[in-house]
């Protein structure tokens, strides 16, 4: 852990919260960090998704625009971005933007391995690597538990190799939990990523508890229900209480829900919006709610 | 696909409806003058429709063929696959399409164009005017600009649309091998634009419907 950053609170038995500073243009805020259960290696707690976002083909404006995002994001104090083969282009347009920051140090890169093929899964991985244009990925996921049986032994002699550093597998909206369960406690994976809401809060009754006791980071997709969960809360107003958890849109007080579980290392919102960016990464800093005040804000969602 | 029943057709969409958008406009852009081309290619089917003569069908299979092959490759294979990898797949169903056109519209095809109008007749008239000629302005309608206009023998829809109506025409069972393609097509163009919120999504499911209504089994014999 570098010396610029510095534990603050803790609050679960697994997850340390530390706050790191959110950039060197605003050294005045610090940005969550969360440590990877595994190792104590300290991650900030927002993290950029790409899908759909950054699948934009070969239209350069808008691979412009998505360069423009990760710049904000790294300014901003960001580090883990997440993609997949199965995401389109997107892998080709974090490619297309790193170069142009310069490849920013800091960087956790985090991919997925998908293909029902087990043959063809090193030459996934090698072309998504070859596609970002970075030496090796920090984390690489079984995507959706495609052929995981063969994979992650692949995976863990990657690991082993030194041409990895951890490994995970992921699911979304849910699905096959009991799966997930059952790998967490048989195999030696450093990451879970499933999906996580103030509205889809499955995962609160045994996979967080359980990564918890495994010691397994938690990678959290779908935040915002690919956008639909901030459309609909639009025209609602945030309660008046929010502020004490230092909220002042939807977006935050989603974020920050998401971020209080002491489960979660990252969470990954998807955007192509520079303004999102920092919206976003602006609910990994100041107050953060506890346990009771957790309950309120399900219960307030949940009655709107 | 495991609880493949737990998935919605959203599930599948890889990109924003501003990506897609762009996609058309960007090909457009790429490829006019082509456009002009690919109207003219329209209209010379038509000719050899109205007025048909000894190579009307060959004339009509070559053509078709050349219109569903670049499709296949600039569009779906070049440009469609970059932010949907199942493109890859529908390009090779595209000039497999192609190929079969040669072959079942060939001397040996046993296909024909009637020259006696029925519904059926009427109907795929229809809609292969409609391909051509009123598809393009789907987009003028949406959002008031012909720079994402899809156009026959550029895109794939008003194509395959106008294809099914071309096979409406004919009689001949070997048609039947020709109808899978197109309508599959706009099924999935249908879903696409379904989940991308655009009113336009029903356009290619009731062309894809009306074209097979009107292969009833009476129809289908040869004339």
């Amino acid at each position: 852990m570098k010396t610029t950053r510095r534990r603050v609170i803790q609050f679960g038995a697994a997850a340390p919260l530390l706050f790191v500073p959110m950039s060197l243009r605003a050294q005045s805020k610090t940005l969550l960090a969360r440590s990877i259960p595994s190792t104590g290696e300290a991650i900030p707690a927002i993290g950029l998704g790409t899908w759909i976002t950054f699948n934009v083909g070969d239209d350069i404006e808008l691979r412009k625009e998505c360069a423009a995002v990760m710049e904000a994001f790294f300014q901003l104090g960001g580090r883990v971005i997440d993609s997949s083969p199965m995401y389109g282009s997107s892998q080709e347009v974090i490619g297309y933007g790193l170069p142009k920051l310069k490849v920013p140090s800091g960087l956790f890169a985090a991919d997925k391995v998908w293909t029902p093929s087990p043959a063809h899964g090193p030459q996934q991985i090698e072309q998504s690597r070859s596609f970002w244009g970075i030496p090796r990925f920090d984390v690489l996921q079984v995507h959706n538990l495609v052929a995981w049986e063969a994979h992650l032994p692949a995976l863990f002699e990657m690991k082993a190799q030194g041409k990895l550093r951890y490994v995970g597998i992921t699911t979304s909206e849910g699905r096959r939990h009991d799966l997930i369960e059952k790998i967490m406690r048989s195999e030696p994976i450093d990451f879970i990523q499933v999906t996580y809401n103030i509205i889809d809060r499955e995962v609160e009754d045994r996979i967080l508890p359980l990564a918890q006791d495994r010691g397994i980071g938690v990678i959290v997709n779908r935040p915002f229900q690919q956008g639909e969960l901030t459309r609909r809360l639009e025209g609602e107003a945030l309660p008046e209480w929010s502020g004490e958890i230092g909220s002042s849109t939807w977006a935050q007080f989603i974020l920050k829900y998401i971020l209080s579980h002491p489960a979660v290392t990252v969470t990954i919102p998807a955007t192509t919006r520079v303004a999102h960016v920092r919206e976003n990464l602006s609910a990994a800093s100041g107050p953060m709610p506890d346990q009771s005040m957790r309950l309120r804000m399900a219960e307030y969602v949940r009655d709107l | 696909m495991a609880e493949w029943w737990t998935y919605t057709p959203k599930d599948f969409l890889l990109f924003s409806p501003r990506v897609y958008w762009r996609m058309f406009e960007l090909h457009n852009k790429a490829f006019w003058p082509v456009h002009i081309a690919a109207m003219l290619l329209g209209v010379g089917i038509l000719a050899f429709i109205i007025y048909p003569h000894l190579r009307s069908r060959q004339g009509v299979a070559a053509m078709l063929a050349l219109a569903w092959l670049w499709v296949a490759w600039s569009f779906l294979w070049t440009r469609y696959s970059t932010i949907n990898w199942a493109a890859t797949y529908a390009a090779a169903a595209f000039a497999l399409e192609a190929l079969l056109l040669l072959g079942v519209f060939g001397p040996s095809g046993g296909v024909t164009f009637p020259e006696t109008a029925s519904a059926r007749s009427k109907i795929g008239l229809a809609l292969f005017l409609f391909a051509l000629f009123c598809y393009p302005a789907i987009a003028v309608l949406s959002d008031g600009s012909f720079r994402a206009a899809e156009v026959f023998g550029i895109a794939p829809d008003p194509t395959a649309i106008a294809t099914l109506g071309i096979l409406a025409l004919g009689r001949g069972k070997a048609i039947l091998l020709l109808l899978a393609v197109p309508f599959a097509w706009c099924i999935a163009s249908w879903a696409t634009l379904h989940v991308l919120n655009s009113s336009a999504a029903w356009v290619p499911l009731i062309a894809a419907v009306l074209a097979l209504a009107s292969y009833s089994r009476r129809s289908i014999r040869p004339a």
